[in-house]
């Protein structure tokens, strides 16, 4: 027997969360219900929630290579949606709605993220040593701003090489940064694996675990971890480490630490496995529990049926067993070439579920520049939708009545580029979610 | 008149490093110049197949039987850069039964070893052999590392006094009369250690005796001279597959083959190769119908091909040489074999042996007649060693075994480590206990203090360090892990040169992955950009940037 509910949103990252609480929202009496493959996107990405970083290359002038590259960074973000190419996300939306997103965003995320209290872009430290523009950070990460003038003082670990803190020390003052930055690497108290997972280093910090200490025997590692660093503070009021401060318990630990040494604890954004994207994760997933948005999760839709250009019921695929599952309106939020909503093969580049049309050269070779940081065609792959965010067909018609589609696996945006994935996902998101809610009534 | 060297050997290819390893142990002083880095020419873009001869067993048993001798030589003296796959001649009901049998009589008559296999028992080794493979021939085919081989020979060059020159391209050849006495290079920027000369300056270097062994190059050297040297670079493809289907190697068993051996390497599969005339070296096209036909092609044999995740592919040039005169229309029909051109009997001009054509396989036979050859000039009468001497790395498994397990590396890395480093490994693995040792590369499984050994060999240059630790070869092409290498860079080198070193690696694996962009490998580049342009903003990094950054606009906090 179907599954009924009103709106049923088709992935679980950043974009169909977002979806299926603005459809929660706008209509309280729908059932609605999100169904997702697996672990979203957010597990490799830094957890910042970027609007606008860099201006997209206008059209015209998208010859090969240098698009963005050598771009100061755009201070206001919401004051240059309005001058984005037809097509872009944004454009498609309207700068007021992308607004509205964060706003929503901002309610969500409660005190867990800073940034809104201005329309300016904060620039971040990144693990590398230089900095990115985003509008809106973990709080883990608000005492690392590089457009803070505080001194800092980087600590790095000798088992975890994705950070080398007095490197990215020296490449922060290369970068101009407005403050003196030093760099120290020590060994992570209680950590006796070269090869532990950066989860295994936030679980001691959550726990405070007892850990071996230099002559005594045994104390916490929070304070194991204080006195380690203590000795190598030269006055600095903020002493920066790699994304590895707590896992469940995040504050906790960087209030420990910062009463410990007298001085604010920030967290530098790591890549994958990116602690601060899953925290945002799971930040999602309790507000849908809290927003009485169904979940099933671990499972694919895999097929679906129309009747009357409208998508009648998607298939779901649980662990074999076919479930049909049906609902007045749906949103497609199944990511872009990272989450698997978009596929490419040998001959072309497809949306995998309704083979919804997809935009692209039809050579392979025009997929890409020479350049790895050039204009890149394939990072814009994805569906163009509509100002509905219903994905249009090769002639221009939404290929359904009644899908919306939200987030990476919309096309015409290099999120890499202009530094905008995660706001483009929640405005497009947050729009097809409360239309979908509205319509499904 | 005072030399600056006796020998100058003109290329970084496994020929030329084989060149400067046979006459420096010989107690030649030798100088090689490489105008980019080891292994940077056709050596560094081949097939890895360690021929057991059984390929030209029919067409060229000349080359055949020479195969079969090198293989065993480097079975021998170079077991760490080897791996033992064996080979398989495969016959499909489509392939005739005569050349089935001539193949087989070829072997035999050439001294390679060759044992006939029903389909059933090819099966049985190969599993993922198409069902209707009729028959089978089996061959000591092998895989083998170029890049460790020829790096092992430059080692020992250099242990040998020998003086190697990278990133120094040779623009002239200096002759007077009719007498070649040394050649002009330019140095360039290799980032590292390895550079010895400021970038743009030049450099005349004088020898008694000069030998080219630029490959497919060769030919431009010889005009410098004013010498004809007719090399007919021919380019092939091949595409690396994310798995290791085949443990054997695989051939079709036919007479002319384009496009049908399957060599498996460490992790990976390679399939290649197809053979196309081309005009310049350093500029022919990479098109994606050779890549997809291929993949056709192989998939004939070995199904699952189809539609298994491909990492990259990347071309390289044959340099096949032709006699005067010979007028081969087909580049298959030119032959594999080696020639030395020498330019006094054959050009009235001195000083200076042109080494073209051969195979990766047989470089030591060619390294060795040449080296005769000079030494007779030279009127040095020490005798070849290299087909005995082992190469760096290769003795002492015992001691390495032992090394392992003290070190409390996880077998599979300890395993793949050890292969790399041969017997050097106690010294690399060795680290004291009380230092960190994590793993750089997770694909790769490539470790920290394998990754400090390469640099102090090689300098901030970390293709080099790619070249020798295989880092960054894996899965993720280097998405996850070039930053990681390149953070190990710090502080021995400054901020500004790890983030050079940094965008060059990055680039370099880029540039590997474009002919395989689809499927898995797309959405691979598409986390690897994210990675490094939204995460790390490496592609507007105020660094790099010319114009200042404003902080202050900023949101400094609230
Ligand atoms: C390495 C990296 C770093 C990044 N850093 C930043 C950053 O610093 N700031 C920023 O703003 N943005 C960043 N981004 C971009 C941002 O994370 C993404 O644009 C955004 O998360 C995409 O969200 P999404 O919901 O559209 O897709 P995804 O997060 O990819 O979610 C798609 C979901 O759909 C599921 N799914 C797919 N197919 C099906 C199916 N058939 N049935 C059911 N479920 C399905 C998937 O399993 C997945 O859970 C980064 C991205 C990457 C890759
Ligand atoms: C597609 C393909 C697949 C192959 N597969 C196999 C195989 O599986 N097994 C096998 O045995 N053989 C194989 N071969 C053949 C083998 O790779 C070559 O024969 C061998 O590597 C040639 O080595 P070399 O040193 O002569 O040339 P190269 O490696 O090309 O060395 C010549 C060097 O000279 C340098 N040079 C050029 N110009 C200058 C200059 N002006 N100044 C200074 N230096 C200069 C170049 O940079 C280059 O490094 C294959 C070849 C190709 C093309």
């Amino acid at each position: 027997m179907a599954i009924t509910d009103d709106v049923l949103v088709i992935g679980g990252g950043l974009a169909g969360a977002t979806a299926a609480l603005a459809a929660a929202e706008t209509a309280p009496d729908a059932r609605v219900r999100l169904v997702t493959a697996k672990q979203s996107t957010l597990r490799h990405a830094s957890g910042l929630i970027d609007v606008l970083g860099y201006a997209p290359d206008s059209e015209g002038q998208g010859q090969e290579q240098e698009q963005g590259q050598g771009q100061t960074p755009i201070v206001d973000p919401f004051a240059e949606l309005d001058t984005l190419p037809t097509g872009h996300p944004y454009e498609r939306v309207g700068g007021e709605a992308v607004r509205d997103a964060l706003e929503f965003f901002d309610d969500i995320a409660g005190d867990a993220y800073a940034g809104g209290h201005t329309d300016k872009n904060a620039l971040v430290p990144t693990h590398g040593g230089t900095v990115k523009p985003t509008a809106r950070y973990p709080t883990a990460t608000a005492d690392g701003l590089a457009s803070d003038d505080r001194d800092a003082l980087l600590v790095g670990f000798e088992t975890l090489p994705d950070f080398e803190a007095p490197l990215a020390a020296a490449h922060l003052e290369a970068a101009g940064a407005p403050f003196d930055a030093r760099g120290v690497t020590l060994s992570f108290p209680g950590i006796v694996r070269d090869d532990a997972k950066v989860t295994r280093y936030a679980h001691l910090l959550d726990r405070n675990e007892q850990v071996a200490a230099a002559g005594e025997d045994e104390i916490g590692a929070r304070e194991a971890l204080a006195a380690a660093v203590e000795s190598h503070l030269e006055g600095e009021p903020r002493v920066g480490f790699p994304a590895i401060v707590g896992d469940d318990r995040p504050a906790a630990v960087r209030e420990s630490l910062a009463d410990a040494l007298g001085v604010d604890i920030f967290e530098v954004p790591m890549g994958p496995p990116s602690l601060p994207g899953l925290r945002l994760e799971d930040l999602l997933y309790a507000a849908l529990e809290d927003a009485g948005v169904r979940m099933t999760s671990g499972v694919p839709v895999v097929d679906y049926e129309t009747g009357n250009d409208a998508i009648d019921h998607v298939v779901v695929d649980r662990n074999g067993a076919e479930i049909p599952h049906e609902a007045a309106q749906y949103v497609l939020a199944t990511g872009g070439l990272v989450g698997k909503g978009i596929e490419s093969g040998r001959e072309r580049v497809s949306e995998p579920l309704f083979d919804c049309h997809v935009p692209h050269a039809s050579d392979r070779y025009d997929w890409f520049v020479d350049d790895v940081f050039g204009e890149q065609p394939y990072a814009r792959f994805g569906l163009a939708p509509d100002r509905e965010l219903r994905p249009l067909d090769a002639n221009d018609d939404p290929e359904f009545r009644n899908l919306r589609a939200a987030g990476a696996v919309l096309g015409g945006y290099d999120y890499a580029a202009e530094k905008s994935g995660a706001g483009v996902s929640l405005a497009t998101g947050y729009v097809a979610g409360t239309r979908a809610g509205e319509e499904s009534e | 008149m005072a030399h600056d060297t006796t020998v100058l050997v003109l290329g970084g290819g496994s020929t030329g490093c084989g060149i400067a390893r046979d006459l420096a142990i010989r107690g030649v002083d030798v100088t090689l110049v490489e105008r980019g880095n080891l292994t940077g020419g056709t050596t560094g873009r081949m097939h890895g197949l360690l021929h057991s001869g059984g390929r030209y067993a029919v067409s060229d048993q000349a080359s055949a039987t020479e195969c079969i001798e090198e293989n065993e030589i480097l079975r021998d003296i170079a077991s760490h850069c080897v791996e033992e796959t064996g080979g398989l001649f495969v016959q499909r009901p489509e392939d005739s039964d005569e050349y089935f049998r001539e193949k087989l009589a070829g072997c035999r008559d050439c001294g390679i070893p060759a044992t006939v296999l029903s389909g059933r028992e090819a099966r049985e080794i190969e599993p993922y052999l198409a069902e209707d493979v009729a028959r089978a021939i089996r061959v000591p085919d092998g895989a083998v590392d170029p890049f460790r081989l020829c790096v092992a020979n430059a080692l020992d060059a250099e242990r040998h006094g020998a003086r190697v020159e990278t990133h120094a391209e040779v623009i002239d050849l200096l002759r007077e009369g009719d007498d070649i006495y040394g050649v002009e290079v330019r140095h360039d920027s290799g980032p590292g250690k390895r550079t010895h000369a400021t970038p743009g300056t030049t450099e005349e270097i004088t020898a008694e005796y000069v030998v080219n062994a630029t490959g497919a190059w060769a030919g431009r050297i010889g005009a410098m001279a004013d010498l004809d040297v007719a090399v007919r670079p021919s380019k092939g493809v091949m595409t690396i597959m994310n798995v290791r289907q085949v443990d054997t190697v695989i051939n079709r068993c036919r007479p002319k083959g384009d496009a049908d051996i399957i060599v498996p390497h460490e992790t990976t599969a390679i399939l290649g190769t197809t053979d196309e005339e081309v005009d310049d070296p350093d500029d022919y096209p990479e098109e994606q119908w050779e890549v997809d036909q291929m993949i056709d092609t192989l998939s004939e044999l070995v199904p699952i091909i189809e539609d298994a995740r491909t990492i990259r592919s990347f071309w390289g040039v044959r340099p096949l040489y032709e006699p005067p005169g010979t007028g081969t229309q087909d580049p298959t029909d030119i032959t594999r074999d080696f020639f030395l051109l020498d330019h006094a009997e054959r050009d009235g001009v001195g000083g200076m042996s042109s080494i073209v054509g051969g195979k990766f396989t047989t470089y030591r036979a060619m390294a060795e007649e040449i080296a005769d050859h000079v030494c007779a000039k030279l009127g040095v009468d020490a005798r070849c060693v290299t087909a005995e001497e082992p190469l760096p790395g290769s003795e002492d498994i015992a001691v390495l075994e032992e090394g392992m397990d003290s070190f409390g590396l996880r077998s599979p890395i300890a395993r793949r480590s050890k292969q790399r480093l041969g017997s050097r490994a106690p010294d690399v693995l060795e680290t004291n206990e009380n230092e960190a040792n994590p793993v750089i590369c997770q694909c790769e499984g490539v470790t920290r203090a394998e990754i400090q050994d390469a640099v102090e060999q090689s300098g901030s240059d970390l293709n080099a360090v790619r070249i020798r630790t295989r880092a960054s070869m894996g899965n993720c092409q280097g998405g996850f892990c070039c930053q990681n290498m390149a953070n190990e860079l710090h502080p021995r080198y400054d901020e500004e040169t790890v983030r050079d070193a940094l965008d060059e690696l990055f680039q370099e694996r880029w540039k590997g992955q474009r002919h395989a962009l689809w499927g898995e490998q797309l959405s691979q580049a598409m986390l690897n950009y994210a990675l490094h342009a939204t995460t790390m903003n490496r592609d507007n990094d105020p660094a790099n940037a010319p114009a200042q950054v404003d902080y202050a606009q900023f949101d400094g906090g609230a």
